[in-house]
């Protein structure tokens, strides 16, 4: 049956990098912040090692959004693999799109481990603006909000785009 | 053969059954998770009872995995692994996964709680079926260390190391060892002489046969892991040859260059364009300041060069690069203070006899600009009074949230040595007063019997407009005293603003060269707050002393006799273990594409290019799994974090999801 935006609780998978961002949940909890129970954290030991394909897998199997953590720029613990993980999102957004999802529901955050507090509003807003987004019914809107022949319209753009990049 | 999983839900007394119904994941895993063995609930899962259960269970039940579903793996990862291990199961079969920071702490609907630790057990044990026996790897630990920074808690750290029989390189970037101790008069609250228990430590350092002193330098670089670290120290043109000079102290003397000291003596005083900061130093060897020296300003005089009997003076000298080895680091980097004149309104920098706490310090010391007399800033008169403020720049959300926890007992010295030296009125002005060590409560009670006056109010302006007779030439303190709830107008002299301690302005730099991080507040972030307080989430990195928050001598002390006693026994084993997390790459996959060469790093991935395929160097590789992620043939595997892990910790904790079934046979159908 599908849920009914009203008793929408949204499913949230949320990868987080075990030095910073996993380490900024711990300290949420300790200092006994509190924020929405929709998120379902899941540790890797860097946010470079978020494979794009964890993103759609996730959404395929019932989430609603993914939020994806590390350390912030310059202080990644692995000099600067979060910046893999940055060129991933943008890629990843692209790629919902194409798919007819609202790219909104992939979000990347910056969180040191010191920034508890920070960590829980982020989640507390995700999981609002997936909220108002409603649940990922992914064929269903595919095919009710046009959004397919929008991506349908864009691939022929992004073809071109493509091709001009120099091997 | 399916695996047989053993799932364990903690209480922790009432931090996760209070709000998790754990009675209840435990029943739920074990009816509907696939492969559970046996599914508990436990009061205390990390006490030895908890441990037995589950060492029980591996025997009797023939588990082949664990799941603890407890607090973070940050906290008991070690030691269920241990319990694991000890039981003859591979450790690395044992998957923690957090219900108390993660699940029970932050949140407030029970129902909500026990639905989101269900999904949470059930993506640890969907993970655990895919684990992978592996073997932890040992490592050599070079006996050497690198303390950064030469204040007490470096200075500490450095001789319980050296005095022990290992070698230590101690960096210190001011041209001596002392740090801001070398500066103080007395210390509180036995009011015992700074110098006198300070300086046998510095010239113990500089004569110590396993210390290598490497003052007026700075840490560059660090690579390499716990065990074995490799440093690169820059060490700072003194353009003093140190081997030849002997530190006679003919060319500070004969300099014609004198300049405000805004180091050591806080600007109270004067050095020359050559110096030494101070009579004690360590080392003795002076260090020409080029943005004063003529020689570098006008290209004459060499006045120093000339009459230096051991021709030591070198104003060719370079930046010296060290590279060094050394097996674990300590950062003992201190604390800078906090700048006064931020807050406008107390006068500083604008109000002549307005003095920081630091400068106070050298009015008071007796090696000081005017040998411990206490006297206003024209260098004869004696204050008639003088007002002590606390908490500037400390406790203020407009600057720092934090107590700087040391201003309390200094201004109470202060206070003392006032009373002491002159007969003057003091007065206090304090939020809460702070004396919750050895004896300082003590200390404060004894400035109340020696007649101290003590104002509980923070000090809203320090002015010189005087309104009436009585405060004509004087600096108004004007407070509100919140004992008597009234406003009140103090005229004194002098006026002692208690500025903060906060984080050296480079913290940041130099904690991100070695790999830890700050708190908001800018301190470095220990391992645990309580239980680890020195060590880092960086193995082999330490902190010691005020880098690590706010701390008087003796907590200084401590924390840097720790650090060196960790240091230590990873030292006397010999070998320490490190986690098999690392990549590998499958050659019969391999395409040879080289997209991985350059995301790693670590340099750690190599291109054969006889049999194309590209290899990883284990020694080096750190385990981030970025490559893991990029490789589009799938050819390389991240140990305990692989593709097959992760996609089954998905799939668990999407449990209670219910996609689309369209797209639900869509990616069965790829997977």
């Amino acid at each position: 049956m599908p849920m009914t935006t009203e008793n929408f609780e949204p499913k949230i998978i949320a990868f987080m990098c075990n030095w910073c961002s996993y380490r900024a949940a711990d300290l949420a909890g300790t200092a006994r912040i509190k924020y929405a129970p929709n998120v379902r954290i899941i540790r890797v030991m860097c946010s470079g090692r978020i494979d794009p394909t964890f993103v759609l897998a996730a959404l395929a199997q019932g989430a609603d959004g993914v939020m994806l953590t590390g350390c912030h720029p310059g202080e990644c613990h692995y000099v600067n693999q979060n910046y893999k993980a940055l060129r991933r999102y943008a890629m990843l957004q692209h790629t919902l799109q194409q798919l007819g999802l609202e790219p909104e529901r992939l979000r990347l955050i910056w969180a040191s481990a010191a920034e508890g507090q920070q960590l829980a509003e982020a989640v507390d807003r995700l999981v609002e603006d997936i909220r108002r987004l409603g649940p990922l019914r992914w064929p269903a809107n595919w095919q009710e909000d046009g959004q397919r022949l929008k991506a349908l319209a864009a691939i022929e753009k992004e073809h071109a785009e493509a091709s001009e990049v120099p091997r | 053969m399916a695996e047989k999983v053993g799932i364990y839900v903690c209480h922790c007394g009432s931090n996760i059954a209070g709000m998790v119904d754990v009675e209840e994941v435990a029943r739920w895993a074990g009816e509907h998770i696939a492969d559970v063995a046996v599914a508990r609930d436990y009061k205390f899962m990390c006490s030895s009872l908890g441990q037995q259960m589950i060492a029980e269970d591996i025997a009797q039940k023939k588990l082949t995995r664990v799941v603890v579903a407890a607090c973070s793996p940050h906290l008991h990862e070690k030691t269920f692994r241990r319990a694991c291990a000890q039981a003859g199961l591979n450790p690395y079969l044992c998957q923690m996964t957090n219900l108390r920071e993660h699940c029970s702490w932050v949140s407030i609907d029970q129902a909500a709680a026990t639905a989101k630790a269900k999904a949470l057990v059930s993506a640890a044990a969907e993970r655990v079926k895919h684990h992978q026996p592996l073997e932890p790897t040992f490592v050599k630990v070079n006996p050497a260390t690198l303390v950064v920074g030469g204040g007490i808690a470096g200075l500490q750290a450095t001789l319980e190391l050296a005095d022990a029989g290992y070698h230590v390189y101690l960096v210190e970037r001011e041209p001596s060892v002392g740090g801001h101790m070398a500066q103080f008069d007395k210390t509180f609250p036995t009011l015992d002489c700074s110098a006198c228990i300070l300086t046998p430590k510095m010239s113990e350092v500089g004569q110590h046969e396993n210390v290598t002193l490497l003052a007026y330098s700075e840490l560059q670089e660090v690579n390499g892991s716990v065990g074995n670290f490799q440093v690169k120290i820059r060490k700072k043109a003194r353009y003093v040859d140190d081997t030849a000079c002997t530190g006679c102290g003919i060319c500070s003397e004969k300099c014609p260059r004198k300049v405000i000291d805004h180091g050591f003596e806080a600007g109270l005083g004067y050095r020359k364009a050559v110096y030494t900061p101070f009579p004690q130093a360590v080392p003795r060897i002076p260090v020409i300041d080029i943005h004063s020296c003529i020689w570098f300003e006008r290209g004459k005089c060499r006045v120093c060069e000339k009459l230096c009997p051991h021709h030591a003076i070198d104003f060719n000298q370079e930046d010296q690069f060290l590279e060094l080895e050394v097996g674990n680091i300590v950062l003992a980097s201190g604390w800078k203070l906090f700048d006064c004149r931020r807050i406008p309104q107390y006068g500083y920098g604008r109000l002549a006899n307005v003095y920081t706490n630091m400068e106070f310090e050298r009015l008071c010391n007796a090696a000081g600009p005017t040998n411990g007399k206490i006297v206003l800033r024209d260098g004869k008169s004696e204050p008639k009074s003088v007002a002590i403020i606390h908490c500037v720049g400390s406790r203020d959300v407009n600057f720092n949230e934090h107590c700087s926890g040391v201003c309390c007992m200094a201004a109470l010295k202060f206070g003392h040595l006032v009373l002491e030296r002159t007969r003057a009125e003091v007065y206090s002005f304090y939020i809460d007063m702070r004396t919750n060590q050895k004896g300082y409560e003590e200390f404060y009670q004894r400035l109340l019997a020696e007649g101290m006056h003590f104002v509980r109010g923070k000090v809203a302006e320090v002015t010189d407009a005087a309104r009436l007779p009585n405060e004509q030439g004087k600096l108004i303190v004007q407070v509100e005293d919140t004992l008597l709830g009234m406003q009140r107008r103090i005229p004194v002299d002098m006026v002692v603003l208690m500025g903060g301690l906060e984080p050296q302005t480079d913290a940041k730099e130099l904690g991100l060269k070695c790999g830890i991080c700050c708190s908001m507040s800018g301190w470095y972030t220990e391992r645990h707050p309580k239980l680890d307080p020195v060590a880092t989430m960086t193995d082999g990195v330490f902190v010691a002393g005020a880098c690590q928050g706010p701390k008087d001598i003796p907590a200084s002390v401590v924390q840097g006799a720790a650090a060196a006693a960790r240091i230590q026994a990873m030292i006397s084993k010999g070998a320490i273990t490190v986690e098999p997390i690392v990549a590998a790459i499958d050659e019969e996959t391999c395409s040879g594409c080289r997209i991985c060469n350059n995301l790693c790093p670590f340099c750690a991935i190599e291109y054969d290019p006889q049999k194309e395929v590209s290899r990883v160097t284990t020694a080096m590789c750190k385990g981030c799994g970025t490559c893991v992620a990029a490789c589009p043939a799938g050819a390389i595997t991240g140990a305990h974090f692989n593709n097959e892990q992760i996609l089954a910790e998905i799939r668990g904790a999407l449990w209670d999801a219910e996609p689309e079934e369209e797209l639900q046979t869509a990616y069965a159908h790829d997977h």
